[in-house]
């Protein structure tokens, strides 16, 4: 059975040399908490680049296509307003007027549609504890995540971690 | 350094011919039309250049170092200012007939036939001496100001030392206030004062937008083009990546203007303001609508995830997009203006714009070839290369 192990690191500095000497010690590193982002650790972690850009992209379109639908059924099917001598005969005749509303339920469906889901793919939702092993990872420390295939080879990982340069080892 | 080599100067002396004969064809032809054509390619070419002046000013100012890399080709191009400036000056002297309804003299005299009260109103600002004394103070400035701002960029190489950069980062400061209004007054003078009768307060800022995204587009595509010539190591995906971003952020900028200028005419509909869009909706419909799609659906679909602006072949085919777009929004602010609807993209549209851009070609590369092609001591360069996004 797998079992995560946590290093910490004291310095960001530290992990541009600690996580490939983990890697190269045959240790498979999952994830890394720090209190600030660290430039270019994402490569060294090997982490796929984040797909919250397509994500967003659906979200507008979802936003826009249910922008369109509300315009049309208030503004078109259910009660036309003849505004300023432009009567609304048909959405595409008055979708310069449109624009503006339908622009902002575009952004409106990506940025909250982006908020909810960057909260569900993070497990942080209100009311939920974080998984947070070490709580200075908050204040100042680093953690890089350690999956160890077998329990029996706890000890050894552990021996590895501490001269990688590693504060303490949960 | 840059060798600007026989053969690539042979192409261009080709596009220049190809550009003399047309115009030539189109004087003979129809000298209105010839006139017309080389309005809306003269300020296209200028603008593009003034927008390379733009991004190496703003890029000082903000202390930006990603693209001091490549600073060079946006200086380059900032070099055709003065040949820009020098050939709207003359199309103007000789041809101001043929495009500026407003410099006709009988609109002026109220015994006759032709007397326009509306234009008679305009003349403290619409007038010959004061109309020539502005293009030549825009081409005074810009052209001053990319000389003094890459004569300093040329000894920093020779001598080093923070000197010159703080000598640039001042003349940038004062060119962007400058360019501020000289950016919107240009557009009012060189290409509103077309249809002297209608007026927008929007139009100075949707000119500059859509050319600041040709000239990145420009500097986007020789960048990459001296890459595959084997220049240009320093350069990588990441500088492209940035680029990329800006002619997709500019592109939705424009859009924003063109839409919020054409919202308003629409809604209030008032005769004097809609007379400027219902000419180009009954005459041009097809170009109009495409102006629109090329200009804001094809950058923003193809521009907008990261992997594609991390391309080279992506970006080619957007900066080609977006340069025929622009080139096709200026016609459409020119053309409809001064030819009423007889107005089509033909040969000599085309040739016209195929010898200003060799033109432009020719003195871009000339002045790259003149210098090294990465600043050799500019302060920001270590950030440039190991600029990493």
């Amino acid at each position: 059975m797998s079992k995560t192990i946590y290093a910490v690191y004291n310095d960001e500095e530290q992990l541009f040399t600690a996580i490939p000497s983990l890697k190269s010690s045959g240790l498979k590193v999952t994830n890394l908490q720090s209190p600030f982002p660290v430039h270019g650790i994402d490569d060294l972690l090997g982490i796929p680049h984040t797909r919250m850009g397509v994500v967003s992209f659906l979200l507008g379109c979802t936003g826009f296509s249910l922008g369109v639908l509300m315009i049309w059924y208030m503004m078109i099917h259910d009660w036309p307003i003849n505004i300023g001598g432009k009567p609304n005969g048909a959405l595409y005749l008055n979708l310069p007027a449109f624009i503006p509303v339908l622009f902002e339920c575009t952004v409106l469906g990506a940025a909250h549609g982006m908020f909810i889901v960057f909260l569900l793919r993070s497990k942080i939702l209100p009311g939920v504890t974080a998984p947070i092993p070490y709580l200075r990872v908050t204040d100042d420390k680093f953690v890089v995540h350690v999956q160890v295939k077998d329990e029996s080879k706890i000890a050894e990982a552990k021996n590895i971690i501490r001269s990688s340069g590693a504060s303490e080892v949960i | 350094m840059f060798t600007f080599s026989s053969k690539t100067r042979n192409i261009i002396f080709a596009l220049m011919a190809i550009g003399v004969i047309a115009i030539a064809y189109g004087f003979i032809t129809n000298p209105a039309r010839a006139w017309s054509s080389l309005l809306h390619n003269a300020f296209y070419f200028n603008a593009i250049a003034l927008c390379g002046l733009f991004f190496v000013a703003f890029n000082y100012v903000a202390q930006a170092g990603w693209a001091v890399g490549f600073i060079r080709v946006p200086q380059a191009m900032a070099e055709f200012l003065k040949y820009g400036c020098a050939a709207l000056l003359l199309i103007f002297l000789f041809g101001h007939h043929d495009l500026y309804h407003w410099t006709h003299k009988e609109l002026y005299d109220p015994a006759s036939p032709e007397y326009d009260a509306i234009m008679a109103g305009k003349t403290g600002f619409l007038n010959m001496p004061f109309f020539i004394i502005r293009i030549v103070l825009y081409g005074l400035i810009w052209a001053g100001f990319a000389y003094m701002i890459r004569k300093n960029s040329l000894q920093e190489d020779m001598e080093g030392g923070l000197e010159h950069y703080n000598k640039n980062f001042k003349l940038a400061a004062i060119f962007l206030v400058l360019f501020g209004i000289t950016s919107s007054t240009s557009a009012w003078d060189i290409l509103m004062s077309i249809d002297a009768h209608w007026f927008s307060t929007l139009f100075g800022w949707y000119t500059f937008a859509g050319l600041f995204v040709s000239g990145l587009a420009m500097m986007c595509l020789l960048v990459i083009w001296l890459q595959s010539q084997g220049y240009y190591d320093n350069v990588n995906n990441n500088h492209l990546h940035d680029v990329g971003k800006f002619m997709f952020a500019f592109s939705i900028f424009w859009t924003y203007l063109w839409f919020s200028q054409f919202m308003l005419i629409w809604y209030a509909n008032l005769p004097e303001e809609a007379a400027y869009f219902q000419v180009r909706w009954e005459n041009y419909k097809l170009l109009w609508i495409l102006n629109l799609f090329i200009n804001f659906l094809a950058p923003i679909l193809v521009l907008m995830s990261r992997d594609a602006k991390r391309q080279k072949q992506i970006l080619v085919v957007a900066g080609l997009i977006i340069l025929c777009g622009h080139w096709l929004d200026v016609f459409l602010m020119v053309m409809p203006g001064t030819l009423g609807s007889h107005a089509h993209i033909g040969l000599v549209e085309i040739g016209t714009m195929l010898g200003f851009l060799g033109l432009f070609l020719f003195v871009t590369f000339s002045e790259l070839a003149k210098a090294a092609l990465v600043p050799k001591n500019h302060p920001m360069l270590p950030e440039s290369l190991h600029h990493h996004i």
